[in-house]
């Protein structure tokens, strides 16, 4: 166990090297400048271009403004982190997989294209390997090729995936999937959904109504609502929280594409105001590209 | 879109305009206020920067008219260095070549398959005999997702089935495009990332293989900070012609577009505003850059509807939409004034709010087609101008005859009637303010 935490450690700080190298270029470059204004203006600016957004930016500013007497450039450094450790860690909470739950529900959200079908592959790739029966269901019966797609990764994990046709009422394909998960005791369940953008009020209904098929069907399920967020996206992704957990209730959230240029800093903008747990990080478009997220392993790649 | 960020400006436009005059102390406060909406709306920080200079510049300058108020002068100065940044005027595609090749490119999951069929879609309309090229081996189901696509708006597309690499999929399919007489080749391209050297070389030797005339970088509007990377990525690597900016029809306020436009200096040529093939919209930047104001393109509209709408009429036509009594007879005497104004849908453009409410295509109405409505509905007796509802198949060919005209130039104009008469009924819900604000043009 401790072993794959360290693989993960030295694997996420390779893809999040690049993350590091700009902030700390900006942040360097902000060390050897003269005045204790001109530093705090280069942090502001570099956490702003990492879409943390102005209003977190200038409070984590503003707050080593306060702590910090002079412009000693270590003394710095360390409580920007810390600053910034101390938001994310209120957050960093893994996924447990709770025994009691039979099976236990986790369906994915989110909007167009940020990787919910591909982070369940991932996902069903992790809970099948650690010796878990994974089923998946088709829950996107409206993008072209969505159940194919989803199949394709069923195939790839070798596990079930419970569809329907194309165009189908995706309650319909959840309730099938309930059932069959029971009939055959499976540990896992996992629901892909189509995307949708958070403002469009008759998807977001069809959400709700999926998530009462599935409480009636059992009681307290989902167990967890996972909404995908893209690292590329800038504030409109607090939108995008906020609404789908005002919609349904998000219990998680995992932060794809972290493996590009994109910083991602949204993540702390959306811990500092939404205080969603993150369980996972994407970083990369294959099955072991996905990590548990981990606050400190974060801003240690970050800065 | 750009919802919030408008609201900012407006905000901000006001309190200037309590100060009664722009002095350097306000244009600073508004200036301010201006950078921060623009960082709230993904505006890269760089871009924000470069962009309130040369508002500074000029709004101090002497670019100030003096029939204007401060604020009005203030608005005029942020609205024309948007719509500056957000480039001239829109720009179509550039199809060159036997056949023209447009290849599709950009990070994962940006859009480019959806758009793709989309743009199949607009160029068959327009006469067009476009091939589809899927070209994407690595997403699960791409191809399949791709070829659905087609078979649903009724294009062609190759079988990529089979193939080990993009490159022989686009020779071959080149190859048959030209024997087939295909005069449109569209490719769609794996995402990637911009870093990723292997996926970035394969892009450039597709493009050295197809010799495409467009290769349209598809971003996804809700993109932060990073946008002026990765278009600049793909720019630098293999020379983009142009931008389409998909989900459009999210709240994002975009700011993308100013940053991606300024980094590449390329035209933003398209704008997805949905899931649906027939989602793809025309990118204009000045209305885009009213948009932004959220204030319409408030200058142009105020100085042409006073000069083209007289007073009495409006508010004559404004009582008529309240009682919901607006009858074509009504509508032929507002396309006279509307043919002073430009075109239908540049009015309705400018009108803040509405492009929430199009949700459909059908609502906009080209020039052209006003001469075209004007012959229906002259072709209509009394009966059938006060009640459109009674318009059956046969009188429908009669007034085509009458018009010179197609039936399903009737229908859809038929359509196009009935959207506005609901949009209408959406302002009446929205009050007299509403209904003002779209005969006049003011935006609140
Ligand atoms: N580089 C990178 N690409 C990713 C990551 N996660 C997903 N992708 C890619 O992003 C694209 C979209 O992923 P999907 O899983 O299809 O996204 P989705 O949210 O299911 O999309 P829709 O169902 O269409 O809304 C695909 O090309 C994936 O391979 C990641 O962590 N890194
Ligand atoms: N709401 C909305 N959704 C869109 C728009 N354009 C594309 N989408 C959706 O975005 C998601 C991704 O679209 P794709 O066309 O598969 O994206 P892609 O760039 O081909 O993705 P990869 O091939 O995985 O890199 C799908 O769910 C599309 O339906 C748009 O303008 N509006
Ligand atoms: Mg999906
Ligand atoms: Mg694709």
């Amino acid at each position: 166990m401790l072993s794959r935490i360290k693989s993960g450690i030295t694997g996420l700080k390779a893809k999040l090297t690049r993350t590091h190298n700009a902030i700390m270029g900006s942040v360097e470059a902000a060390l050897t400048g003269s005045s204790r204004e001109e530093i705090l203006g280069a942090l502001e600016e570099a956490l702003i271009t990492s879409d943390v957004g102005v209003k977190t930016a200038s409070e984590i500013v503003d707050g080593l403004r306060a702590v910090m007497a002079g412009r000693d450039e270590e003394k710095l450094k360390g409580c920007l982190k810390s600053a910034i450790y101390n938001i994310l860690k209120q957050v960093e909470r893994p996924l447990e997989i709770g025994v009691n739950q039979k099976p236990f529900v986790l369906m994915a959200l989110g909007v167009n294209g940020v990787g919910k079908t591909t982070t369940i592959g991932k996902l069903a790739a992790r809970y099948s390997s650690s010796g878990k029966s994974v089923m998946l269901a088709a829950g996107d019966t409206f993008r072209s090729a969505a159940i194919e797609q989803l199949e394709l990764w069923g195939g790839r994990v070798g596990c079930p995936v419970i569809k329907q046709a194309h165009g189908g009422d995706p309650g319909a394909v959840v309730f099938d999937a309930i059932r069959a998960a029971r009939a055959r005791g499976t540990d896992v369940l996992i629901l892909d959904t189509a995307g949708r953008l958070h403002t469009k009020s008759n998807l977001m209904a069809e959400l709700k109504k999926i998530k009462r098929v599935i409480d009636r069907e059992m009681p307290g399920a989902p167990h967890e609502n996972l909404l995908v967020l893209d690292a590329s996206t800038g504030q409109n992704a607090l939108n995008q929280a906020r609404m789908f957990n005002e919609a349904i209730g998000v219990t998680g959230i995992a932060l794809t594409k972290l493996d590009g240029t994109a910083k991602g800093g949204i993540i702390i903008a959306i811990a500092n105001e939404l205080k969603i747990p993150i369980r996972f990080i994407g970083v990369g478009e294959t099955a072991d590209d996905l990590k548990d997220f981990n606050a400190g392993e974060f801003v240690d790649a970050l800065i | 879109m750009f919802e919030s960020l408008t609201d900012k400006l407006r905000k901000v436009i006001k309190d200037i305009r309590g100060q009664g005059r722009l002095s350097e102390s306000n244009v600073q406060d508004a200036l301010k206020e201006v950078r921060l909406a623009l960082l709230e709306a993904d505006v890269n920080f760089k871009v924000v920067k470069g962009f309130i200079e040369s508002v500074r510049e000029k709004a101090v300058g002497r670019d100030v008219l003096e029939s204007l108020t401060p604020g009005d002068q203030f608005i005029k100065v942020v609205h024309d260095e948007l719509t500056a940044v957000l480039g001239g005027a829109g720009a179509g595609l550039e199809l060159k070549g036997k056949p023209a090749v447009v290849m599709l490119v950009g990070l994962q999951g940006s859009g480019k398959t959806t758009t793709t069929a989309k743009l199949a879609l607009k160029l068959k309309g327009q006469g067009r005999t476009p091939y589809i090229v899927p070209a994407d081996l690595f997403r699960l189901a791409a191809v399949l997702q791709l070829k659905r696509l087609a078979a649903e708006i009724g294009v062609d597309c190759f079988d990529s089935d089979g193939y080990k690499n993009a490159a022989d999929i686009c020779s071959e399919a080149a190859r048959y495009a030209g024997l087939k007489g295909y005069d449109t080749l569209l490719v769609d391209t794996a995402g990637r990332l911009h870093i990723d050297g292997e996926l970035m070389n394969e892009l450039k030797n597709l493009k050295r293989l197809l010799d495409p005339s467009e290769i349209l970088f598809v971003a996804d509007s809700m993109t932060g900070q990073d946008a002026v990377n990765t278009a600049k990525g793909f720019d630098d690597a293999i020379g983009i012609t142009g931008v389409i900016l998909t989900k459009f029809d999210g709240d994002a306020r975009g700011g993308a577009a100013l940053s991606m436009r300024q980094t590449t200096g390329k035209p933003i040529k398209f704008i997805g505003t949905g899931e649906k093939v027939d989602c793809l919209e025309v990118f204009h930047p000045s209305r885009m850059a009213g948009r932004i104001l959220d204030m319409g393109d408030v200058l142009t509209l105020i100085e042409k509807a006073q000069a083209a709408v007289d007073v009495k009429q409006t508010k004559e036509i404004e009582k008529k939409i309240r009682k919901d009594t607006f009858t074509l007879d009504d509508f032929k005497d507002q396309l006279k004034s509307i043919k002073k104004l430009g075109t239908m849908d540049s009015i309705l453009s400018m009108v803040p709010g509405f492009d929430a409410m199009k949700k459909s295509k059908d609502v906009q109405i080209d020039e052209k087609e006003i001469d075209r409505i004007e012959a229906i509905i002259n072709s209509m007796t009394k009966k059938e101008r006060q009640d459109p509802s009674c318009l059956n198949a046969s009188r429908r060919q009669r007034i085509a005859k009458g018009s010179g005209t197609k039936v399903q130039e009737i229908n859809k104009f038929m359509n196009q009637y009935d959207q506005m008469r609901k949009m209408m009924k959406k302002l009446r819900q929205a009050g007299p303010r509403g209904i003002k604000a779209m005969l006049q043009g003011m935006g609140r």
